[in-house]
């Protein structure tokens, strides 16, 4: 019978909420049974839990080669999956790994692939993605003229709640031959982020600053601001990744998720893999000269101008208030 | 060596949706995807003053040609433009298909690709490419290296960084934060017209209409409705009174 098949990941031995959202949305959609798959090295044992979440079966592709998290092996066991079980619907949450997964099966399967989905519904018995589109200015409705159909959901689209009623599921193996091509790449390291100190997730006020700062020096700006307001400092991936500060700090698709009571954003665009980090913040100030920066469209308060003069006067009125 | 980037003409400034067509309004003024100035530094970079080719390769309307100028300006070779009017509308999997098949002709090494089209941000589209070329893809890459026909890529995931290695030829998307693009020099800009500059259309690559464009896509835009609004978001301009302006709102919102 055809259904639905959500991609799990995970991590350790941990699944990933991003992907028991997407499951648990799934299971509620009304569309019938949901099935997931695992892939990895010890896998099996988290099975289990997909029932939880609303899957009534879950296929499993355990092997040592699979334990590195690269796109292509799990391209190949996912094409094997859908076409031995003849699902028509794929779905993904979005994450580093799962968007190239998604994007080499959709041309594996030469199956239509939507991404950066916030909902999806079912109208009339056709599957309706819900697409955030241009800055998220637009909210596009979006199909697929055949089958499989293929989506990927933005990053916090859905709680991970368990079903009610959601029991134990079907395991079924899942035995792959891999591709020559999705043998080649090899994880020879893993630098994991060490968790120390005080997490910037439980932070009231947060100054997060991006490559407007201009140099990995400036960040002292931020950090003044910081101890000015009592909060901590956050970043954009642009200065993680050219190693202006620490990945601990990132705040984003690929990094932390805030909901402080206070954002300040110094010279960040607003991407959106940086907006769905940090857009349920209760207030969020942003400063940026560029008029146009997407970060505007979801600021509380906007202030068009340079950084470098704002910020130090800032820092001298605040610390003016406190004496 | 061969390097091969992929490189997007995208539209400059707010972009507009066609309410019939649903499609973006590709006819005003265009430039060179930023991030993708990223991808052309990089091959630039690992050129250095070897022999390596380096070919920009684009799918778009002939105004691309710009784009793909500006590459040829930065300093690569030759340029590749994959422009028809059954083309307009493709979606991931039909762009997909018309690229790869350009790079299968160009046979290169070592495939580029920017962070993002910052008009669609998908993301995602080497991971199709490198599918039907069958090679190897690494993505978000902060840190690309070349020793002996192995390529290196440190990579930043949810979990920290990831350093993967992979043979070549390889397909490899790179972060915005890998380089500095450098700016065209007036030698550059000159030199670049008179380097070679080839267009193809579907014909030439053995693409039948019917297998890209809106007809070749497997996805289609439904309709188009407005997000829900948020709050009364506030926005001032200039920098003379700007810090008291904020420390005035912070503490109307009792922040501070
Ligand atoms: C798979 C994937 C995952 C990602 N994950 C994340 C993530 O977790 N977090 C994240 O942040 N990004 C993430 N990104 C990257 C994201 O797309 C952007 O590239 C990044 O957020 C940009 O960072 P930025 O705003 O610091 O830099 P830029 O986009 O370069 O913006 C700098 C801004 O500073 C402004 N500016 C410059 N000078 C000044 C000045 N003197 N005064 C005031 N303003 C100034 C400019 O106008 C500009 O708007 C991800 C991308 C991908 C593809
Ligand atoms: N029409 C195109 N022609 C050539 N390269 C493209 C095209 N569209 C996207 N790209 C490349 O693919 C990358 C990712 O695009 P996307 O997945 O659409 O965000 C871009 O940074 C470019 O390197």
């Amino acid at each position: 019978m055809p259904g639905i098949l959500v991609f799990l990941e995970h991590h350790g031995s941990e699944l990933q909420k991003g992907s028991l959202g997407v499951l648990a949305k799934a299971a509620q959609l009304g569309g019938g049974d949901v099935a997931a798959v695992l892939v990895g090295a010890n896998v099996k044992a988290l099975a289990a839990e997909a029932g939880t979440y609303g899957a009534t079966k879950v296929h499993v592709a355990e092997d040592a080669s699979l334990e590195p998290p690269l796109p292509q092996a799990r391209v190949d066991v996912l094409a094997k999956v859908v076409h031995e079980g003849g699902y028509d619907t794929v779905l993904f949450a979005n994450s580093v790994l799962a968007a190239d997964v998604a994007a080499g099966l959709a041309a594996r399967l030469d199956a239509g692939l939507n991404w950066d989905l916030s909902d999806v519904a079912l109208e009339d018995g056709a599957l309706v993605g819900k697409r955030p589109a241009l800055q998220d200015s637009v909210l596009a409705d979006v199909g697929w003229k055949s089958e499989p159909r293929l989506a990927l959901f933005r990053s916090g689209s859905f709680d991970a709640t368990p079903t009610a009623g959601g029991g134990e599921p079907a395991v079924e193996e899942v035995a792959v031959e891999l591709e020559e091509h999705s043998r080649g790449a090899k994880v020879v390291d893993q630098q994991l982020e060490e968790s120390s100190g005080p997490s910037i997730e439980d932070a009231d006020i947060i100054v997060a600053g991006g490559r407007g700062l201009g140099s990995p020096d400036k960040f002292t700006l931020a950090e003044e601001l910081a101890r000015a307001l009592g909060g901590a400092v956050g970043a954009t991936r642009a200065v993680v990744d050219a190693g202006w500060y620490p990945y601990a700090t990132q705040i984003g698709q690929t990094g932390k998720t805030v909901s402080p009571k206070l954002y300040v954003a110094l010279g960040i665009s607003g991407a959106i893999q940086h907006k769905v980090g940090m857009q349920s913040s209760n207030v969020i100030v942003a400063i940026n000269k560029d008029a146009n920066a997407p970060i505007f469209e979801f600021s509380d308060l906007g202030v068009v101008g340079d950084l470098h003069e704002i910020v130090p006067k800032l820092i001298e009125l605040l610390n003016q208030r406190k004496a | 060596m061969k390097v091969a980037v992929c490189i997007k003409h995208v539209p400059e400034g707010s972009l507009k949706l066609d309410p019939g067509s649903k499609r973006l309004v590709r006819s005003g003024e265009g430039a060179l995807n930023p991030s993708d100035a990223n991808a052309v530094e990089e091959a630039l970079r690992l050129k250095g003053d070897s022999d390596t080719e380096v070919v920009v390769v684009s799918m778009g309307p002939e105004k691309a040609a710009d784009s793909l100028r500006k590459a040829l300006a930065m300093g690569a070779d030759r340029a590749v433009l994959v422009t028809d009017d059954a083309l307009a509308g493709s979606d991931l999997l039909a762009t997909s298909k018309v690229l790869a098949k350009v790079l299968e002709r160009e046979g290169a090494d070592l495939v580029l690709f920017g962070q993002q089209a910052s008009d669609g941000d998908g993301a995602v589209l080497w991971a199709a490419v490198a599918e039907r070329l069958r090679r190897p893809v690494v993505s978000q890459a902060a840190e690309l290296t070349i020793t002996d026909s192995t390529v290196h890529v440190k990579r930043q995931t949810e979990f920290g960084y990831d350093i993967i290695e992979t043979a070549l030829p390889a397909v490899v998307a790179v972060s915005d934060a890998i380089n500095e693009p450098r700016y065209p020099s007036l030698k550059g800009i000159m030199g670049a017209k008179k380097k070679p500059s080839e267009t193809v259309s579907l014909a030439d690559l053995g693409l039948d209409a019917g297998e890209v464009g809106e007809a070749g896509s497997k996805t289609e835009v439904l309709a188009l409705g407005s997000p829900p609004a948020r709050g009364d978001a506030r926005k001032i301009e200039g920098d003379a009174n700007a810090a008291q302006a904020i420390v005035d709102y912070l503490a109307e919102k009792r922040l501070i």
